[in-house]
Parts: structure tokens; C-alpha cells; sequence
């Protein structure tokens, strides 16, 4: 199928080649077709044919007038329910909007609907959800793939071009590797620049929200339209959002590009390794200096990332009690029985697990041999990135170690399923910005991504080498 | 009862002797102080719903008081600096960097799930106040620290017999919560020392001291100990909201725990609740049911960071404390440390006490008169009308201007009293009430003279009387003679020419 992209469909809608109407109704039709999917959590036509009514009416020019949008299910939103693909908010109306949705809304972006996602954000296959799996638009008849996670609903979305973008979130690697699963392209900026208020938090010091989108050019204009200060978030930064679209140049001449030795790992599939020194020579060839880096504590990243993500996540799901809104149990007789049976009914395995995990490592005694630990080893992660930035300008590396796998596999073994992150995470421990583009594929022609990693606040430079190496692919 | 204008406690009871009689032994109570004072502030630590008392339940309650999905705090700069300012009035070190943390537990009046505080890294750093004693003695308290949190919600559990009603317009206030040292050793001294703090925060204006309203409230540790030895076993008195309580529930707690340490029992670490119409404590829960709290720093907050100059700025906008003024106050006006202590003890005292001294230059000379005036007149006035030294009927200006008719003879002090009762219930001035009453003492000799003439020459058999010796009778002369000028006569003179009169008898 050929996807027009969000670049030329604004093009499009400008020289009025095509109505907002029409547009919209295009999309709603795949909409339609491809339920079978469960991309969507919340889908209401009506809904969306109220927005184009509204918009029609409106006469001023937004930048992304009538651009058919999908809204991660983590997002809070005013016009749609927000169950952050749990039984606990099945039924919860946010009476807000989320910061980035709201920047979105005020371009003129249409939301089509609410995207499945791994329950609270909690996984990498789009298999954890209350509201079911989501399948990978690129399966195979009665071979169904996981579209990845925890963002596998925006993913899949762009993908089965049911919109011209989606949001997502990326804890440690939810925007990425999804995309990588469903060749489509994804990044997570760094931490700050998109502020985290109106999302159900996962882990806040890793949360940040990004874009899904068919290329890099629609990716660079969506991310420059939900980035920006918000004195709402603490930890949202005063930083000037540059004009990244205008300022794309595939001129990498002089630049740097680092290789990390530690994200050569035992037992990668040989086309990851293969889509990985293609990139390096095409990198090469456009004059790019190569620069064999370490990171030598990458090894200890998943681990400190499986400590600090669910001792955050035990603490920012505690406010799910039942008490002021979302599910609540009818079996209850005590306070107590009204958390533990509210709890244990309306969380799943998943989050159950990383629940935990997460009060085990933050409690006395065990506090200082993990959670100190751990944060320690954060600090060493992200002085191993600075100390190999000051000698390239960006990083490249593959962004998951399989291409999408069978929507079932892994379903038992949460380890194996851990794995998916393991070239996401350290990025994410370090809060720097990553995307993933598509580049190459499988012996099954599944779609393989290289992911490419910038400085803190230099997804000008990420943005930079993605386009290019996304043209030369192409 | 309103008692605030009875003496300060800890002027009250000399601390001679701190020890108290067991069956078998003397024992030392050994107390810290964990003081939760509600910062004065017009919104929450962490959101900008108001914090006004008394508001219908649920009506200051915003997304991010009620922990609704991806709501985010964000630090009330104002509280930073309430607390900073108290942190310098209690001569604490007042650190650069602080850290928010989360204290994790379920409650229902606990929307996040977890309270932010701070635990490892608190705002203000050691200090110390300073009590003092009726005998002229005083003592220091040490501060351990003092850290800013969020106050809980309420949990209504008398709306409803089969319910319990939230309402979370406390949810999220700003506490400053302040640690002393056990360095105290008797119910008074508690006592003292929470009246102390209360004054300081007063001065400050960082927090209203309305103990009734919950604004000052206080947990309690305490243990026994045979003087000399090691610490006991503490237990923790929670949630105390008046001196009275504190020092009831220290006095029970202590027997308690005395009498199970003397029957050869021991003491069992165990959190308590104070019944404050049995006037017992009882276990709320052991070390065993303690709460594991899971501190880490909470990853919505960035650390909190004070350069020297916002500390330097602060403390230079900090008033005059009750230490500085009351040692002010003993060397302008030579007041006596007793007198200067009850002046300073509350901000509104010292306030009415230099509004009123400086209403007129003379009445510095009569600084002791004035303190007399405030203190137990005027005060007595207050309490019998239940009334507040703040909206007191009588202003500075006019007890000034009472003060300075006593002063300069004309009227007596006796009549004074008449006058502020009148003034008190009128509004009217001094002046205004002695010319409508015509209450000028007499200080014509000539009329005096007559006046006693009068009264000798009624009263023939006193007269002999007093002469055979019964010297005691010049009281009834001064009285008779009072009688007669309606109390005016200056009974300087009265007394005068009273003896005068009576010796020519002779």
C-alpha cells in the first residue's frame, strides 16, 4: 500500500487537493476495515466526525489542521475515555487534557482514537492490555506478530496508515522498539522536552512522551508541535524548541558517528548485525567519521532499569485504590480488603509482578543493595555516554535484538521478554533522545530498525542522521 | 475556656526537680518533640488549592490533591521560604540542598498512596530554642531538624454508620514538621518548649499557632530512665493538639511505662493514641505492625536547591524574635526578666505593649506600670469576655492615655480600674469618661482637710481608740474619707493629713 505522508498531505490539504472531510473519511474507512487489529481502545466515528465539523467552522490556519492523529491510551483526554489499557480505569473520563494532546488539539489535529498499549505501559509486546492483544498490521495470515510495546497500538497504527502520526510514550524503549516491530519510524526525545503532565505515570524518571510516524520529515514536524516547557512538570525543561523540520539537513559530511562495542551481543540474529554495518558504511560513504566507542556499563543496564522502573511504578500506582475513582471491588468487608481485592482484581500479571518487584527493592533493608545501587549505576551509564559524546555526535546501534516475533511467544516468560529492551534502555537511564527508523529487513522481510542516539537536547542532530539515512535507504 | 492570657506556662512552675517517685526508685522522663505546624500559607505545598479552615468538604480539592492520573507536583516557592524563615528563628542551618521524598502507605485520606516529605536531606538542618524558667534560669532545646511534607485528608468516620466519608481539603497543605532532640525532662518543660515554638512561628508569621484548628499539633516520644543510665524504650504519643493533653498524656504514658519497668516488665516500642476523655494513652500498633514506608526520592520533583543569597535575602526580611525583643525590652525599659518574658511570649502582647509605651513619651518612665496594666488588668478584662488581645476594645492609644492620668495623679489607680472596665465596655477614652464623671482625683489640701475634719468629728469613739493604740483603725479613717470623695482623693495626701490631723488630738 502507498502511504501518503503527513509532509504531503498538508501540502494537499493547502492547495485544497483534498478536504479535511474527505481525508478524514479515507482514514476512517482503514479504520474500519482493519478492527480485526484492536489497534484501538476507544474508536468513536462520531466522535471524529464532530472534530471535522468543528473544524470546518474554524477559519483560522493551524499548523496541523484536520491531520488525522492516534492518541496512545496513556494519554488523559478530554473527548475520549483513558483507561491506560487497564480493568482499574476502565471506566475513567479524564475531566483534563494532557499537555501534549492539548498542543496537538491547538494545531487542529484530528484524534481518531485511543491506541492499545501494554497495560500502565508495562511490557514490550502489546500483550498485557485489559483490552486484549494487539496485532502487528504486518502478520501474516494466521500468523499474527506482536506489534512490540508498550506503544504497539500507536505503532501498528501508523503502520495499517489508520493516521499520519501517533503519539507514545517511552519508559525504556516503548516508542522505539515498537516501531522497529512495525517499520514505521519512532522517537523518544530527551527527557524534558515534552512535558509528562496528563499521562499515567510508569516510571517518572524515565516516562517521555514521542512520535510514530510513516518517515523522519513528519516525525520532525510532530515532535516540534508537543515539545516545550511546562511549568505543570517539575522535571520539564526550559529549553528553546528549534524549527526541527525547517532545519533538516542530510549532510552528515565531518560528523561523527559512534559504535558502541557493548551492543554487539552474543546471539543476535545475523540480519540485525547485517542492517547494522550496512548503516555504518552508508554512514561512511556520506563522509561520516566512524568511531569505535564504549559504553562499558551497558551490561548493567537492564538490570538497573528492571529495579528503578518498577520501584517508581510501585509508588505512582498506589493512587489506583479504589477509593476516589476508577474500578473498586464489590467484595469488600475492610479498608484493607478494599485495596486488595480493588488491586488484585483490576491490575494485571504484568503490572502485578512489576508492583512487587518494586515494593521488594525499595524496602528497608533491601533499599541500599538495589535501589541505591541501581541509581548509582545510572549516574555510571550516563557518564559513559557524556565521556563517549564528547567524541562523536551521535551513536548508532540496532533498536531491538528480533524483529516482531509471534504474538504468543514470550507470553510466559517475562525475562526473555525483559530482553526486548536491552539496546532501548540505556538511552533511557541516560534521558537521552532516540529514534528508531526502519532499515532492512528479516529473512521473513519483517522490518529491522537501527536506532540512532543523540546529546541531551540535540534531536536536531538525531533528526539529522535519521533523514539521511532514511533517504539512502529509500 | 480562652486561657492564652494567663501567664505563660513556663513561667508558671520552677523545674527544681525533674524526677519523679516510683514505687522502688526516682525515675527521669526523657521526651522529644515532634512539632507539625501547618505552614501560613493561602495555597497547598504542591498545588494552588486555597488552604482556608473550615471550607465544605471537598470544595479546595485540585487534580493533583486528588492524585488524578498523570498529575504532577509542583513546588509552592512561598512554603519554601516559610520554611527557611522558621529555620532561621529556631538559629538552625538552613541547608542548600533538600531533597522531596515519598513515604509510602495506604490510607484512604491519602490519595497518592504516598505523603511527600523529606527524609534523607531535610530543608533546615540542627538548632536550638531557648526556654525559660520563673527562677531566672533557662535552658536549651536542641532542634534535630526541620523538613517540609504534605498533610493528609480527613476521614470522616461519624457522617454515615455503615461509611466513611473523605474530605481532602487538607489533602496536600504544607507542614513544616520539627524535631527536637530528647533534651526535655518533665511535662512543663514541654509544655514551654511548644509554647516557645509556637511563639517564634508567630513572629514569624510562618504559621498561625491555632492549635484548636490542628495548624500546631504535636507527636510525643518519650521513655523512662533511672537517672544516669541509657535511654529506655520510647514510646510515641501521636497527634496531640493542645499543651494541656501533651502534658497529660506525658504524665500517664510516664506512670505507665514506670510501673511496668518497677513490676520487672519491659517496655515495648509501640506507637500510641491519647484518649483525651479518659486522659489515657492506649498501643495503636507495635514495632512489628510498623509500616515499612519505602523512602526514595520522589522522581516528580527535582532537588531542591538555595543559593546563599535567597537564604541571605530571607533572613534579612526576618522580624525582631521574642529572645531579641525581651532582652530589648529588659534593657530599654529595665524591665524585670519575668515581666519581659510574659510580654514577649505572644507577638500580639509585644506589639500592644510598644503601641501602647510609645503613645506618649512620658510613659517610658512607667514601663513597669504599663506591663502591670496589660498583664493583669487589661488581660483579666479580655478572659472574662472571652475576647482577644488583637480586637481588644480598649486600643494602645487609650490605655496610654489611662496610664498617663495615673501617672500624673489625676486620677487613682482605683478608679482606673473603674475606668478601663468602663472604657472596655463603652469604647469611650480615659479622658472622655474621668470629664463626663468628673473623676479628677482631689488634691486640694484645703478640701481634704475638711473632709477628715468631717469624718473625726463623727466618729469620736474610733478616734479614742486609736489614740489608746489600736493603729489599726487608720484604714477605716482612709476608708470613711474615700467614702465621702467618691474614691477621688489622692490617698497619698488622704493618708497624710489623716495622721497629721489625728497626731495634733493627741
Amino acid at each position: 500500500m502507498s502511504k501518503s505522508s503527513l509532509k504531503q498531505t498538508l501540502q494537499d490539504l493547502e492547495s485544497k487537493k483534498i478536504s479535511i472531510r474527505e481525508l478524514n473519511q479515507d482514514y476512517l474507512k482503514r479504520i474500519k476495515e482493519k478492527e480485526n487489529l484492536n489497534v484501538f481502545i476507544h474508536f468513536s466515528e462520531e466522535n471524529v466526525l464532530k472534530q471535522i465539523d468543528n473544524l470546518e467552522k474554524d477559519n483560522s490556519t493551524k499548523k496541523l489542521k484536520g491531520i488525522p492523529i492516534a492518541i496512545k491510551d496513556l494519554f488523559c483526554t478530554k473527548s475520549m475515555p483513558t483507561t491506560a489499557a487497564s480493568k482499574i480505569l476502565e471506566n475513567f473520563n479524564p475531566t483534563y487534557e494532557s499537555f501534549v494532546t492539548q498542543k496537538l488539539l491547538d494545531e487542529g489535529s484530528v484524534f481518531v482514537g485511543k491506541t492499545n498499549l501494554d497495560e500502565f505501559a508495562m511490557g514490550s509486546a502489546t500483550n498485557t492490555s485489559f483490552f486484549g492483544n494487539t496485532i502487528n498490521p504486518l502478520s501474516k495470515e494466521n500468523e499474527p506478530l506482536a506489534p512490540g510495546g508498550s506503544s504497539g497500538g500507536s505503532a501498528a497504527a501508523v503502520a495499517a496508515d489508520l493516521c499520519l502520526g501517533a503519539t507514545g510514550t517511552d519508559t525504556g524503549g516503548s516508542i522505539r522498539q515498537p516501531a522497529s516491530f512495525c517499520g514505521v519510524v519512532g522517537i523518544k526525545p530527551t527527557y524534558g522536552l515534552c512535558s509528562r503532565w496528563g499521562i499515567a505515570a510508569f516510571a517518572s524518571s524515565l516516562d517521555q512522551a514521542g512520535i510514530f510516524s510513516h518517515n523522519v520529515e513528519d516525525a520532525s514536524i510532530l515532535l516540534q508541535s508537543i515539545a516545550g516547557f511546562d511549568q505543570r512538570d517539575s522535571t520539564s525543561a526550559k529549553v528553546d524548541i528549534p524549527n526541527y523540520f525547517e532545519n533538516l539537513d542530510d549532510n552528515l559530511n565531518g560528523k561523527t558517528v559512534g559504535i558502541p562495542k557493548e551492543y554487539s551481543i552474543d546471539g543476535t540474529p545475523i540480519e540485525i548485525s547485517q542492517i547494522w554495518e550496512d548503516a555504518i558504511k552508508v554512514l561512511e560513504k556520506k563522509g561520516v567519521k566512524i568511531k569505535n566507542i564504549s559504553l562499558p556499563h551497558t551490561k548493567y543496564a537492564l538490570p538497573t532499569y528492571y529495579i528503578i522502573a518498577p520501584a517508581e511504578a510501585s509508588s505512582n500506582l498506589a493512587r489506583y485504590d479504589g477509593v476516589k475513582y476508577g474500578f473498586r471491588s464489590d467484595e469488600i468487608n475492610s479498608l484493607d480488603e478494599m485495596y486488595e481485592n480493588t488491586r488484585a482484581q483490576g491490575f494485571g500479571r504484568e503490572v502485578k509482578r512489576r508492583i512487587l518487584i518494586g515494593t521488594y527493592v525499595l524496602s528497608a533493608g533491601y533499599y541500599d543493595a538495589y535501589y541505591l545501587k541501581a541509581q548509582k549505576v545510572r549516574k555510571l551509564i550516563a557518564d559513559d555516554f557524556n565521556k563517549a559524546f564528547k567524541e562523536c555526535d551521535f551513536i548508532i546501534t540496532p533498536t531491538a535484538p528480533s524483529a516482531a516475533f509471534p504474538l504468543n511467544e514470550k507470553q510466559n516468560d517475562p525475562i526473555k521478554m525483559y530482553l526486548n529492551d536491552v539496546f532501548t534502555v540505556p538511552a533511557s537511564l541516560a534521558g537521552l533522545p532516540g529514534i528508531s527508523i526502519p532499515f532492512g529487513k528479516d529473512k521473513n522481510n519483517l522490518p529491522l530498525g537501527i536506532q540512532i542516539l543523540g546529546k541531551h537536547f540535540d534531536e536536531q542532530q538525531v533528526f539529522n542522521a535519521a533523514v539521511s539515512l532514511e533517504r539512502s535507504y529509500e | 475556656m480562652n486561657n492564652k492570657f494567663l501567664m505563660p506556662l513556663y513561667l508558671l512552675k520552677d523545674h527544681m526537680n525533674n524526677l519523679i517517685k516510683g514505687e522502688k526508685h526516682d525515675w527521669e522522663m526523657v521526651i522529644g518533640l515532634e512539632i507539625h505546624a501547618q505552614v501560613k500559607s493561602n495555597s497547598k505545598l504542591f498545588s494552588s488549592s486555597s488552604t482556608k479552615f473550615g471550607s465544605s468538604p471537598n470544595s479546595q480539592v485540585s487534580l493533583v490533591d486528588a492524585a488524578m492520573p498523570g498529575m504532577l507536583p509542583v513546588i509552592n516557592k512561598y512554603c519554601v521560604e516559610q520554611a527557611v524563615k522558621t529555620g532561621v528563628g529556631l538559629n538552625a542551618k538552613i541547608n542548600n540542598y533538600s531533597v522531596f521524598d515519598r513515604k509510602n502507605y495506604f490510607y484512604a485520606d491519602l490519595p497518592q498512596g504516598y505523603q511527600i516529605s523529606q527524609y534523607k536531606y531535610p530543608i533546615v538542618g540542627e538548632g536550638k530554642v531557648t526556654i525559660d524558667f520563673k527562677d531566672g534560669t533557662s535552658k536549651d532545646i536542641r532542634i534535630v531538624r526541620l523538613h517540609l511534607e504534605q498533610d493528609a485528608g480527613k476521614s470522616l468516620h461519624d457522617q454515615n454508620p455503615s461509611k466513611t466519608y473523605v474530605d481532602l481539603n487538607r489533602s496536600g497543605v504544607a507542614l513544616m514538621e520539627i524535631v527536637s532532640e530528647p533534651d526535655i525532662r518533665t511535662p512543663d518543660e514541654a509544655g514551654m518548649y511548644i509554647s516557645k515554638i509556637r511563639s517564634i512561628l508567630m513572629y514569624l508569621d510562618t504559621c498561625d499557632g491555632n492549635m484548636q484548628e490542628g495548624s500546631l499539633r504535636a507527636d510525643v516520644n518519650i521513655s523512662v530512665r533511672k537517672p544516669g543510665d541509657e535511654y529506655g524504650t520510647r514510646c510515641e504519643i501521636k497527634n496531640l493538639n493542645s499543651i494541656k493533653f501533651i502534658k497529660q498524656a506525658i504524665n500517664y504514658e510516664a506512670k505507665r511505662q514506670i510501673e511496668i519497668l518497677e513490676s520487672g516488665g519491659s517496655i515495648e516500642q509501640n506507637t500510641m493514641l491519647f484518649n483525651t476523655s479518659t486522659g489515657k494513652t492506649r498501643p495503636m500498633r507495635n514495632k512489628e505492625e510498623a509500616h515499612d514506608y519505602r523512602y526514595f526520592p520522589d522522581p516528580d520533583l527535582l532537588p531542591l536547591e538555595i543559593s546563599k543569597e535567597e537564604i541571605g535575602k530571607i533572613k534579612s526580611s526576618i522580624p525582631e524574635l521574642p529572645d531579641e525583643l525581651k532582652n530589648k525590652f529588659i534593657e530599654t525599659y529595665k524591665l524585670s526578666n519575668y515581666d519581659a518574658s510574659v510580654l514577649t511570649a505572644e507577638k500580639q502582647t509585644s506589639d500592644y505593649f510598644n503601641e501602647t509605651i510609645n503613645s506618649d513619651s512620658e510613659l517610658k518612665n512607667h514601663a513597669k506600670i504599663v506591663v502591670n496594666w496589660i498583664t493583669s488588668e487589661l488581660f483579666s478584662l479580655l478572659n472574662k469576655n472571652n475576647q482577644d488581645l488583637i480586637n481588644s476594645p480598649v486600643s494602645p492609644e487609650n490605655l496610654g492615655q489611662l496610664i498617663k492620668l495615673i501617672s500624673t495623679n489625676e486620677i487613682s489607680g482605683k478608679i482606673a480600674k473603674d475606668v478601663l472596665e468602663d472604657m472596655f465596655s463603652s469604647r469611650k477614652t480615659a479622658r472622655q469618661i474621668v470629664d463626663e464623671k468628673g473623676l479628677q482625683q482631689v488634691t486640694d489640701q484645703g478640701e481634704i482637710a475638711k473632709v477628715i475634719d468631717e469624718v473625726i468629728a463623727e466618729n469620736p469613739k474610733m478616734v479614742e481608740q486609736y489614740l489608746a493604740g489600736k493603729d489599726k483603725l487608720l484604714g477605716f479613717f482612709v476608708g470613711q474619707a474615700m467614702k465621702l470623695t467618691k474614691g477621688k482623693a489622692n490617698p497619698k495626701m488622704l493618708n497624710d493629713i489623716l495622721k497629721q490631723k489625728l497626731n495634733k488630738k493627741n
